[in-house]
């Protein structure tokens, strides 16, 4: 009854979708976290006005759909003039929900700094930033590392909404390929598993990255 | 052509929330069921079925949402069983609620002290006891933030269901679109409406953490 043979030449498409769905979600990763940790450092050093502005933003974005915030994007954007490719559509809503996410994450890192950290830095003669980005920042991501691997593989599985929006991503090869051969099951499971087999490889990536990143415990 | 004017717009997405509400219910019920079944079979420490269940997790925390629901769709019409995009959707979100809430809760349980269990082993009470009056009161109280907070999840994921064609939310909201060609209006207010229903779950879920935290 299962044909997966019936798959075989569609390969390629399968092969395009993986690279896509990589690319958009590495880029994504990357952006969201950098946006995520200055807003971090913003809610939680910034002025009162800032800090509300940061919580504004985060709790939108954490008690919406990420579909309705791409079709927001998509659609919704270019009636008031600002027109994006489907690409440029999904990427923006992906680097926007990852930042949301992150950035409640790092804060809770950066707020369980001890406060001795802080003076000992002031008394040192560093300055607010080099105190920041040489004392503090490091300790509180590693804190908050495990969870801040799984928003990123929540966020990369989420990409498959960008199919919606006519994004060339791997749910999107599934739907290609099915709609061509009919053998829709097969299809999705052999999708299903890519995804399955990405997350794993990113848990795996960001457990290698960690491990540089938080070497500094293993010299003392 | 039929005019929509902003009274139509909201009061057809409020109509369709009603759905968005219903399958929230069912799934978050489904996967409260399931979860609570898999915990039990995780408590008799049997290594088959810690194995197969840790596996469930793994599987249905490392594929999208969106697959899991093609899969039921598509799936379940495969071996016969003409499947309803509801249908679909109810057990697609159970299944995934269900393995989110079974990790959530093994958190709960295991950080209660190794000691418990011993204690309540030399007051001579029965395994069934020990969970009944002495596990489940205290991990209760520690699950409940998290599992409502995860609740807020479930009430985003079920907006997946529009793509598989079942009418809630999400589904009505492009419909809008389609008939009144005004998107920034229709989907900021489907954004809203959304916002209405997870922003209390969220507060909720906030407002528990620190009280039981401030306790303990």
């Amino acid at each position: 009854m299962l044909d997966f043979a019936a798959l075989l030449p569609y390969s390629h498409v399968f092969i395009h979708g993986l690279i896509t769905t990589v690319e958009i979600s590495l880029l994504a990763t990357v952006l969201g976290l950098v946006l995520g940790a200055t807003f971090a450092v913003a809610r939680q050093y910034g002025a009162t006005w800032l800090s509300r502005i940061v919580n504004v933003y985060v709790e939108l974005i954490r008690n919406t759909p990420f579909i309705v915030q791409l079709f927001f994007i998509f659609f919704g954007l270019p009636s008031i003039g600002l027109k994006l490719s489907a690409w440029e559509a999904g990427i923006i809503a992906m680097v926007v929900n990852l930042a949301a996410y992150s950035t409640e994450i790092i804060r809770a890192g950066l707020a369980s700094t001890p406060k001795g950290q802080w003076e000992a830095g002031k008394v040192l003669g560093l300055s607010f930033k080099q105190t920041l980005f040489r004392v503090v920042i490091i300790p509180a991501i590693e804190k908050i590392y495990p969870a801040l691997t799984s928003q990123c593989i929540i966020v990369m599985l989420g990409s498959a909404v960008l199919s919606q929006i006519s994004v060339q991503d791997l749910t999107y090869a599934a739907n290609f390929v099915q709609s061509r051969n009919f053998r829709s099951f097969e299809s999705y499971l052999v999708t299903a598993l890519l995804y399955l087999f990405l997350a794993i490889l990113m848990r795996k990536a960001f457990n290698l990255i960690g491990k540089r990143l938080f070497s500094y415990r293993a010299e003392r | 052509m039929i005019e929509f004017s902003n009274y139509d717009i909201i009061r057809n997405l409020l109509i369709a929330t009603q759905w968005t509400v219903l399958l929230s219910l069912a799934a978050f019920v489904g996967g409260i069921s399931v979860a609570l079944c898999l915990t039990a079979a995780r408590l008799t420490k049997n290594p088959v079925l810690t194995g197969l269940i840790k596996f469930y997790v793994e599987v249905f925390q490392g594929t999208p949402l969106l697959m899991q629901m093609f899969l039921c769709f598509f799936g379940l019409s495969l071996v016969g069983l003409n499947i309803s995009a509801w249908n679909a959707a109810v057990l697609s979100l159970t299944l995934f609620t269900s393995a989110f809430l079974v990790e959530i809760w093994r958190g709960c349980i295991d950080t209660l002290p190794k000691g418990q269990w011993e204690a309540s082993r030399c007051l001579g009470l029965s395994f069934l006891q020990t969970l009944r009056y002495v596990v489940l009161p205290q991990a209760f109280k520690v699950a409940l933030a998290p599992s409502i907070g995860f609740s807020v999840q479930v009430v985003k994921g079920t907006a997946l269901a529009s793509v598989i064609g079942f009418v809630e939310l999400t589904k009505a909201g492009t419909m809008l679109n389609n008939a009144t060609f005004e998107p920034f209006k229709v989907f900021a207010f489907v954004a809203l409406i959304y916002f209405a229903l997870c922003y209390p779950l969220s507060l909720t879920s906030k407002i528990l953490e620190k009280k039981f935290n401030v306790s303990r």
